[in-house]
Parts: C-alpha cells; structure tokens; sequence
C-alpha cells in the first residue's frame, strides 16, 4: 500500500526549511493570557473581577505590613509611632518572642535547652523521613532522641531517662529470649521485666544525682508544648493505630473486640472531654498524693484519641489490599509477623498516608485545645498573659496571625513531605 | 512422551488426601476426595467451574481449612499447628490466576523475599539463586523492575520463579494462564513444560488441553466437588466414561 503510494508521487525534499519565530500571539504570554485568562467574555470577567479583589485586598493589606511597628514597650507607644497611619505592632512579637515559645515560666537562662532539643529533632527524624539520603546509623541517635529530649527539657538527674531506657533495653531483650517459644510469652514477659525494672528503680534515690536545673511540666508552655505534644502524639499514635487496626481485622475474638470497643468509643468522645479527663476527673481516681504529670495525662489522652482516628485510616488501607497478597505470603510460608511487617503493612500505609497525615496535621493543631485545661501553649500564653497583660491588651490580629502562621509553617511541611513521600513510594503504574 | 514420564515417577508418596471434606458454611464443596500423588507425577484437575478444583489444591497448602479427612504432604500431616502449616507452605510453591507479586517490591526483592526471611538464606547467596531461576524463566534482564512495568506472561513467569526460589518439592498451579492474552499463555505453559521434564512434582488446575496431553500423567475431571474420573492423559481424551466428562470434553474441545 505505501510503495504503491510512494511510486505514483514521488517526490525527494532538496531543501531543509530553517527554523523559525512562531507567528506573534501564538507564544509566550500573550498566548497563555488568551488561553488561560481571556478564553471568552465571561471567563475575562471574572478574571477582571479576581484582579480588582486582589487589589483590593493586598492594598488593604500591605500597608498593615510595610507600616508595622517591630520596636516599642507598649500598644500606647506603638499607637503613638504609627500616628494614626494604618501599621501592625508587630512590637509584641518580638517582646513577647520568648514568652510565645517557651511559656512565662520555663526559666529564661536555660531557653537554649530546649531549643538544642529542637534543632535535634531534625537530626533524629531526618533518617526515618529520608530513610535513602541519610546513613542507617543515625537511626541509633533516633532511639535516643526521646530520651536526651526529655533530658534537655526537663532536666533532673540524668539517671531517670537512663533508667528508663534501661527497662527498655531489658524487656527487649527477655522479650527477644522468650519470642522464638511464643509470641505472647515474649510480649507480656517483656512488658513484666520492663515494668519490674522500672519498680525497682523506683526506689532508687535520684534526685540531685548527676543533675542540670530541673524544670516541672506546669511550667512548660508556649509553641514549645505545641510542638512537644505534637510530635510525641504524632509519633506514638502511629504504632498504636497499626496494632489496633490490626487487633480488629484479628481472628481471636476477644482482642478483635476490645479493639473495636477501644477505637469506637474513643470515636465517639470529643478530645476535650477526654483533656478534662485528664487534667481534672483522673485526679479522684487516683490515690491521694499520687504525682501523674499532668503532661503524661495529656499525652495519654490525646495520643488515644488520635490512634482510634489512624487506626480506621489503616483500616481503609488493609482492607483495599487484594486477598491475594495475604495468600501469595501465606503460601510462600512466611509467618503472620512477616507477611504483614514486609507485604502487606508497606502496602497498606502507603494507600494510607494521606489519611494518616489528615489525622496528623489535625492533632498538631488540636494540641492547642489543652489551653482550655488552663496549659499555656501557644494560643493559651496568647490568650492569657500576653492579651490580658496591661502593655499588650488589644493586639489580637498580630499575635493570632503570628500562631496561624507558626502553625501554618508545620502543617504545610507535612502536607509536602507526604506527597514527596507518595511520589517517591509510586512503583505500581510507572 | 506419556511413556518416559511414567518412568520419571517414583514410588514415594508426596501428596496423600484420605477421605477429604470440605463445607462453606453448609455448602459441601469437596466430598470424599481420595487422592495420591507420588513424587515426580505432574496431575493436570480440570472440569466445569465451581467443581472445586481450585479449593482442592488451595487445601494441600492449607490456604483453605478442610474440616474432614487427612491430608498428608511430604510425610507431614496437616494440622490446625501454625509451625506445621509454615513448614508446609515453604516446601510447596504455588502460582495463582492473578500472579498475586508483591507491587512495591522489585522482581528480586519479590524473588529473595521468602528464601531470606523463610530459609534465613543470606542475601547475597538469595540473590544468586533467584537470578538463576530468573534466568531459567528467561527474564534476568527485569530484575530491577517493579511488577507493574512487566506484561502479564512475564508476571506469571516472574511468579513461577518467586515460587522456585523456595525451592519447593511440589509445584501448585491454580489457572496460572486463565488470566492471561492468548499470546503469552505459550510462554508460561513452555517453562511449566520445562519444570515437568525436570521431574517437579505438580498440580495443575488448567483448562489448558494441549498442556495436559503434553506433560501429564494423570487427568483428574472434577464435578460437584467429587473426583469423577482420572486417568492416563491418552485414554482420558480419547476414551472418558463418565457421561459429565463426555459432556465436558465436547464442551472445550468441540471448537
């Protein structure tokens, strides 16, 4: 068919045509603008109208920002630099800087305790996050990390997060001597020898010993107690929702029913009865002069809450893994453990991550709810000291900015990441 | 050919399902299956579907549970003991319709994953086996792909393979070409044809006729979860008894 064709018209190119500008108005900018912007006349319209709101809104705007005040004692003060011109006072910003990070009461000549802590969250979280970029042995300083964190922040004697890494260490290890005859039996026995660890120490006398300034968890506050609750919660609630998605989906009845008991009533709870829980109604359940950090309750509480909300994200993930992964790993004689920790879990977070960091994102925010529980984070330090405060009574919109952007900034983070993550995890349709 | 692998065939017994009963819920899938395999005979299980072919040799693996009778492989009887199931499971390979490789794992890792975490065989030596099984199913060159990027008759030989490497005595094949383009059953059926000459024990649950004729030294026709008739592959062609088998046989061999 095409020789027939080539013979009856013949024909040879003898000259290359030279490349040349496309005609004016079919490239560049003025294309896009006729193809994006101007496709008819209402699409112009409205393109107008965004524009004149843009305007609007920006010059409304930017004068509050360029005029801003960064400098002064007071809002009296700060009214009185501005003169009547539109300006922010951003003055409170940076009086109060240290107060909206750290609380009113965190002693101020140890601030850089907390902030070493801080800049050492990247180093621990950036192996587990980039898990191809940065050397397996980081990992090492990343099981640490909780416990130097706790040490920088609280302070006290050095001997608590080593003993408390220690039953740690402890329970692993009878864990990982009875594991090879049971399951269960490693389990339950290394959470006995962990805790008899613990109980034995217990008695140990601590304090002063080998010691930095100690700091009590009331006087803990600002973005620093956001982003403590936040990543402990975060941290700790993802484990827990994969064991109790897993507990649900389980043959054995018993466990599959306190696990759906567990997620349903959580579920059904809001987080702030759950916060007045902790901070008030567990008290008459305890014996009288029991100290149980208030801290600990809330993490407890909040880390509960957000397990419940990961675990039916997991749920979603399993449950649309085909049956026949579940097979092709049964039949290859892998045992329970394996088959879910190597083919079905990697498969089923990955389905999962957007849902997972939904739940994420909101607990970081929900961490300000525990200003309601008289906690002085962020928005409980902007609420209380700083507005009632006599120099600082009326600067709402700087200070609530200032906190939506620091939140802004973290969940914006995490949002990227898991869609890098996503990207990085896609191998099915490449 | 019927001929030279009769010879092949051995006295030992791999697989032995005495008195077999299986139920979903009420439904009585399997009724009474006897069944004798010895080492080295390749079985080809065919008849309509829904006659219980599939759940026959899902029970040899124990991926589905019988609840009457006892099945015996490689001298191991079948017991509800998970170690006792594990151990099974790592000597009998399977191959389903759909392949079912694991989508986020590269063709080796899928291929090194049970050897090193089943066999605790060291990476490096689980690497060498599965490329040469890679190499036997004629694939080596996709090794560092994901499932996702092969074609279907490549899936279904990446899965023999993922199975090999376990270096399993028995072979099981569910319908491993029923899902397949017309084009690449032929690939799959030449390798299963090769593990057949090499003397591997198999059970295939097949409608592929020709295959059967081929390598098989048994053809067992189920109906309504029963053995209905089974014999030498020539004679089960040529000459079936049961009227169900005569029904059948014209059924998929009458175009």
């Amino acid at each position: 068919m095409s020789d027939t064709h080539q013979q009856s018209i013949g024909y040879v190119r003898d000259s290359m045509i030279p490349e040349s500008e496309p005609p004016l108005g079919e490239a560049g900018a003025i294309k896009w603008m006729r193809a994006n912007l101007f496709s008819s006349i209402a699409n112009g319209f409205l393109t107008l109208a965004a524009l004149t709101a843009l305007y609007f809104l920006i010059s409304g705007f930017l004068p509050w920002i360029v005029n801003g005040v960064w400098d002064a004692p007071s809002i009296r003060e700060c009214r009185e630099i501005l003169d009547g011109k539109v300006g922010g006072c951003f003055a409170v910003l940076t009086e109060r800087w240290n107060q909206l990070l750290f609380g009113f009461k965190y002693p101020s000549d140890i601030y850089w305790r907390p902030a070493l802590a801080f800049l050492l969250l990247f180093v621990a979280i950036a192996p587990v996050l980039f898990s191809k970029v940065f050397p397996k042995q980081i990992l090492i300083f990343t099981a640490l990390y909780p416990f130097i964190a706790y040490f920088l922040i609280w302070g006290g004697s050095i001997l608590i997060p080593i003993f408390a890494l220690l039953g740690l260490i402890v329970g692993y290890l009878v864990y990982s001597r009875f594991v090879a005859q049971s399951f269960a039996a490693g389990f339950f026995g290394g959470i006995a020898a962990a805790l008899a660890f613990w109980w034995i120490t217990g008695f140990i006398a601590v304090d002063g010993v080998l010691a930095i300034e100690a700091v009590p968890s009331r006087d803990m506050g600002g973005f620093m107690l956001n982003m403590l609750l936040g990543t402990v919660c975060v941290s700790l609630s993802i484990p827990f929702g994969i064991a109790l998605a897993l507990g649900r989906q389980s043959d054995m009845p018993i466990i599959k029913w306190i696990c759906i008991l567990f997620i349903e009533f959580i579920r059904g709870v809001p987080l702030i009865t759950l916060l007045f829980v902790a901070s008030v109604v567990l008290a008459y359940f305890l014996p009288p002069g029991t100290n149980f950090d208030l801290i600990l309750r809330v993490i407890i509480m909040i880390t509960m809450f957000a397990s419940a909300y990961i675990a039916e994200v997991i749920r979603g993930g399993l449950a649309a893994l085909p049956n026949g992964q579940y097979e092709a790993g049964d039949s290859l004689g892998l045992d329970y453990a394996q088959k879910m920790r190597l083919i079905i879990l990697p498969q089923a977070l990955k389905i999962s991550i957007p849902g997972i960091v939904n739940v994420s994102v909101g607990l970081f925010k929900d961490t300000t709810l525990v200003s309601v529980i008289s906690m002085f984070d962020l928005v409980g330090m902007i609420r209380g000291p700083i507005l009632a405060s006599t120099e600082w009574n009326g600067v709402y919109w700087e200070l609530l900015g200032f906190a939506a952007l620091l939140f802004f900034v973290v969940c914006y983070g995490i949002s990227q990441y898991s869609q890098w993550l996503e990207r990085q995890l896609q191998t099915d349709h490449k | 050919m019927a001929e030279a692998a009769k010879l092949q065939v051995s006295d030992e017994v791999a697989v032995s399902i005495e008195n077999m009963n299986k139920w979903y819920g009420t439904f009585h899938v399997l009724r009474d299956i006897d069944l004798t395999v010895h080492r080295g005979e390749r079985i080809v299980i065919a008849g309509p579907s829904g006659s219980g072919k599939s759940t026959l040799i899902r029970c040899i693996n124990a991926l589905e549970e019988h609840q009457k009778g006892k099945i015996t492989v490689d001298g191991t009887v079948l017991s509800s003991d998970l170690k006792n199931i594990d151990r099974i499971r790592s000597e009998v390979g399977m191959v389903f319709q759909h392949f079912n490789l694991f989508p986020h794992l590269t063709i080796l890792e899928n291929c090194t994953l049970a050897p090193i975490w089943v066999r605790k065989t060291p990476k490096k030596e689980a690497e060498e086996l599965a490329m040469h099984f890679l190499t036997k199913v004629k694939i080596p060159d996709q090794a560092n792909k994901y499932p996702g990027q092969l074609s279907g008759g490549q899936q279904q030989r990446v899965a023999i393979a993922r199975s090999l490497c376990m270096q399993p005595r028995i072979m099981l094949f569910d319908e491993p070409t029923s899902a397949l383009d017309p084009e690449m059953i032929k690939e799959v059926l030449d390798t299963m044809v090769q593990l057949a000459e090499e003397g591997m024990t198999m059970l295939c649950v097949t409608h592929e006729m020709g295959f059967a004729r081929q390598v098989a030294n048994r053809v067992i026709f189920m109906d309504a979860g029963q053995i209905v008739e089974q014999n030498e592959p020539e004679e089960f062609f040529l000459n079936p008894q049961h009227e169900r088998t005569k029904l059948f046989l014209s059924q998929i061999l009458g175009h």
